[in-house]
């Protein structure tokens, strides 16, 4: 029934595609907003799975990625450089080079450790953005303007916006679906399900395993840099532990380790979070527990609910 | 003399007060069959570990092909030809059988920083994956998954991956572990033709299988060797018998 | 050189080393022995700290407020482990990780609910305002002094338990050796909860002692908590020597380097330069040297976990 599942997929992204569509025929130009959103925390969330639900990395740090790549947006944006062609590919690198920074320390460690580990190197790259004054510090500053790419592609005009969020996006899982049905994702499956047995028949699963941070933490930058633009604000706060937490929800949620489920999980805990805030300010009350419920009961995450679970594609 | 391609000197290893292996001397020709044998606790498991690097030995070296392997991590020994098969079971479950075997060809075909292109569409992975499937008797069940195969299928599997790796030097750690009589017949005829083509060092309880198989065979009790040599010299042996009280030694 | 400056930042670290302790010790053991990472540790801190301020202002006695604090925390710390923590014994550590994120979230909105989100304000108690001389012309505050010596007397008691009795005996011996403590055929469950219910009660003893010296906030558990992980990984997992020596370490490193760093930054870079990197700098010493710690013994200092 795999077919049934793909049907449903592809249903999705049609109404994904057509969000903007509907929302200018029914003049509500919010959800335009909202599922952008949504999609940009797809992006940094599908990062994630990449490294936690295929690579079985349980990473506490995945926001600081986010955070470098928005900073690489809007710091040569308050020096007057607006160029995506320049900011893009910096938050690319800058993300990529932390993930190979911190990877090189964490991956040496496991278990408990490595998830303290990478939570409190996250945690150090938050009090640095507090602590400079000339960016804002805690408060933060104003994104100057989008990013730039020439009048051809404008993200000042909010539906082009939305269809480059959603060409990142498709390109990603397209990308994604690649990478893990090719021998570096076969590596990374296969560590995470044996790794003694990976160096016992003669792989060095470090380097891959540090390959692999690297790519999700670039993929992180990326999504960065589409937050910063999205919401015209750059603030250390992009960097908490807290948003850590929330994107791991979000993979966990959808269904770890199935590249689509963390943006079923985008979906679901973004709406919920939405309609929850409108019923009170203080819905976190809510979410904890919930939270703890979904990870006592409801492991497989809303991707087993689609119709067709159960055939493993291995 | 030609030099062996395993020569294993003095080699020590101590968990906190207890001494594993003490001072062992180990040497193994060429494709040669060297069994080792010993009472439970003698420290033959802890033996391969240090073999395979998987444990960094206190003292002692260990010269693998001319080459001192001592201080090498296993991916390395790996890489030089060494392969090993584990006692307990360690295969990976959630991937078909012959994934599994293409896996351990996948690791000595080049580099795999590869992201386009599937694995499973890669026939010089899967047709020697497929080969070393049916040398081991599993070409029928390639497609199933590992974690569900039958106990003495998953060893066989075991020796795939280990063969798979196109190795020079085969450590087994207890291949026939859990396996009935006839699991044991078949898997003694695969180990038997691997014999020459192969060097083995067999660790094994199984006293039938040890007898078939060996050219040579070194006793270990608590951690070190006290006799090595042909097996009718060991089973003549007064100490070995006399380490062995109540257990069998086919006469 | 102000040597008073130097004096007073030094028991400063001291303080805050021992305040790291107080967490460390219960996490680490919690850590080592039930192989649980539980992240709503920060959130005993915090719940110990609200309700020991609370108590303060609505009685005036320091005494009775720590009390009730640690009782009352002790009591929800041990509801927790039966209705949530104790079905993560078994779950892989993402599970653990994402069932204590979802408690923290849950307690820091509980907290603001009762008590709002601004910062609750308490005064040092009136006995323990003025200063002590602990050295011949050093005055150092007492309250900070107290907190010193609760701290050092906490870290002897430990070492007698863990030393010297049964139950330090088992708790050495799961640490480094679970799945045999088990097979021994020691009750696992009574051993887990009087562990469980050690860390929760020095975390709520630490955080009862903060209320007054440092803001109580929703979210305050969690600020101190990383600091704490820094500490573990530093001292080794399931190591409560471990603990107090990186716990001092980290302690030490923090403060010094937020008092001292910026001014000796000055004086090679110049004040405008120094103004910025100076705090930033400082903000990232401890994670500078865990990284460093990690880089050569990824097992931490002391460590008491074998394999």
């Amino acid at each position: 029934m795999r077919s049934a599942r793909a049907l449903t997929l592809l249903a999705g992204f049609l109404v994904l595609g057509l969000v903007p569509v509907v929302a200018a025929l029914a003049n509500q130009p919010f959800y335009l907003d909202l599922f952008r959103r949504i999609m940009i925390f797809a992006i940094a969330a599908v990062s994630l799975d990449l490294i936690l639900g295929f690579g079985g990395m349980v990473s506490f740090g995945h926001a600081a990625y986010l955070g470098i790549g928005a900073y690489a947006v809007a710091i040569p944006a308050f020096y007057g450089i607006h160029s995506g062609l320049v900011q893009w590919p910096l938050a690319l690198a800058l993300s990529g080079l932390a993930a190979l920074a911190i990877g090189a320390v964490s991956l040496r460690t496991s278990g408990v450790s490595f998830i303290m580990i990478t939570l409190a190197f996250a945690q150090m790259l938050y009090y640095l953005g507090i602590s400079i004054n000339a960016w804002g510090a805690d408060d933060g500053m104003r994104l100057a303007r989008r990013s730039q790419f020439g009048g051809v592609v404008d993200l000042a005009n909010a539906y082009v916006f939305y269809y480059v969020v959603f060409g990142v996006l498709v390109a990603l899982l397209w990308l994604g679906h690649r990478l893990i049905h090719a021998r570096f994702g076969v590596v990374i499956r296969a560590a995470k399900s044996n790794e003694p047995r990976m160096r016992a028949i003669g792989f060095a699963t470090f380097r891959y395993k540090l390959a692999a941070f690297v790519i999700a933490g670039a993929g992180g930058g990326l999504a960065g840099a589409l937050l910063t633009n999205q919401t015209e604000y750059l603030t250390p706060s992009y960097m908490h532990w807290t948003r850590s937490g929330d994107i791991m929800v979000m993979v966990i949620l959808g269904g770890m380790g199935t590249l689509y489920g963390p943006v079923l999980g985008a979906v679901a805990f973004l709406l919920l979070e939405d309609i929850l805030s409108a019923w009170t300010v203080h819905w976190q009350v809510v979410l904890g527990p919930l939270l703890v419920l979904v990870v006592l009961y409801a492991r497989r995450g809303l991707y087993g609910l689609l119709p067709g679970a159960g055939a493993r594609d291995g | 003399m030609a030099e062996p391609l395993l020569a294993v000197r003095g080699l020590t290893k101590r968990f906190g007060g207890l001494v594993a292996t003490d001072r062992v001397d180990l040497e193994v020709a060429d494709g040669e069959t060297l069994a080792v044998i010993g009472p439970n606790g003698a420290g033959k498991t802890t033996l391969i570990g240090q073999l395979s690097g998987d444990l960094v030995p206190d003292a002692g070296t260990i010269r693998f092909a001319g080459e001192d392997v001592t201080a090498l991590p296993a991916p390395t020994r790996s890489q030089r030809g060494l392969a090993r098969s584990f006692q307990i079971t360690s295969i990976f479950p959630e991937f078909t059988a012959l994934d599994n075997v293409a896996l351990a060809v996948q690791a000595h075909a080049g580099h795999s920083f590869r992201f386009w292109t599937p694995a499973r569409a890669e026939r010089a992975l899967r047709e020697p994956a497929r080969a070393t499937l049916e040398q081991v008797g599993l070409g029928a069940r390639a497609a199933v998954a590992a974690g569900t195969l039958a106990h003495g299928e998953q060893r066989q599997l075991e020796i795939a991956m280990a063969l798979a790796t196109r190795p020079r030097l085969l450590l087994l750690d207890e291949p026939v572990a859990g396996m009935g009589a006839d699991e044991s017949q078949r898997m003694v005829q695969l180990l038997r033709a691997l014999r020459g083509h192969h060097t083995i060092v067999l660790v094994e309880h199984d006293m039938d299988v040890v007898f078939a198989l060996a050219d040579r065979i070194s006793v270990m009790v608590y951690g070190r060797v006290i006799a090595s040599g042909a097996p009718e010299a060991i089973r003549a042996n007064a100490e070995v018998r006399r380490a062995y009280l109540g257990e069998e030694i086919p006469a | 050189m102000n040597w008073l400056l130097v004096v007073e930042q030094c028991l400063n670290g001291l303080q805050f080393g021992v305040m790291l302790f107080l967490m460390a010790a219960g996490l680490t053991l919690v850590f080592g022995i039930m192989n649980l990472v539980n992240l709503a540790h920060g959130s005993l801190y915090m719940v110990g700290a609200y309700l020991a301020t609370a108590a303060f202002n609505r009685t005036g006695s320091f005494l009775a407020a720590v009390a009730f604090a640690l009782t009352a925390t002790l009591a929800i710390g041990m509801l927790v482990e039966v209705i949530a923590l104790r079905t993560l014994y078994e779950r892989d550590h993402l599970d653990q990780v994402l069932a204590t994120f979802g408690l923290i979230l849950f307690f820091n909105e509980a907290v603001a609910i009762v008590w709002g989100r601004a910062a609750l304000f308490t005064a040092v108690p009136r006995a323990l305002s003025g200063h002590l001389q602990v050295l011949p012309g050093i005055p150092y505050p007492a309250y900070r002094a107290v907190i010193i010596l609760v701290g050092l007397a906490v870290a002897l008691l430990l070492y007698v338990v863990v030393s010297r009795t049964r139950l330090g005996m088992l708790i050495r011996a799961g640490a480094s050796n679970r799945t045999m403590v088990g097979a021994l055929g020691v009750n696992i469950r009574l051993l887990y909860t009087v562990v469980f219910g050690f860390g929760a009660a020095l975390a709520a003893l630490g955080g009862a002692m903060a209320g007054p010296i440092y803001s109580v906030l929703p979210g305050m558990g969690e600020e101190i908590l990383i600091q704490v992980f820094v500490v573990i990984v530093i001292g080794g997992i399931g190591s409560i020597r471990g603990a107090l020596v990186g716990a001092v370490v980290v302690g030490m490193v923090d403060t010094l380097g937020r008092a001292f760093l910026k001014p000796m930054l000055s004086t090679v870079l110049g004040p405008s330069a120094a103004d910025n990197a100076g705090p930033a700098l400082a903000s990232m010493l401890i994670y500078i040297l865990m990284a460093a710690v990690l880089f050569f013994r990824p097992q931490g200092l002391f460590p008491a976990v074998r394999s």
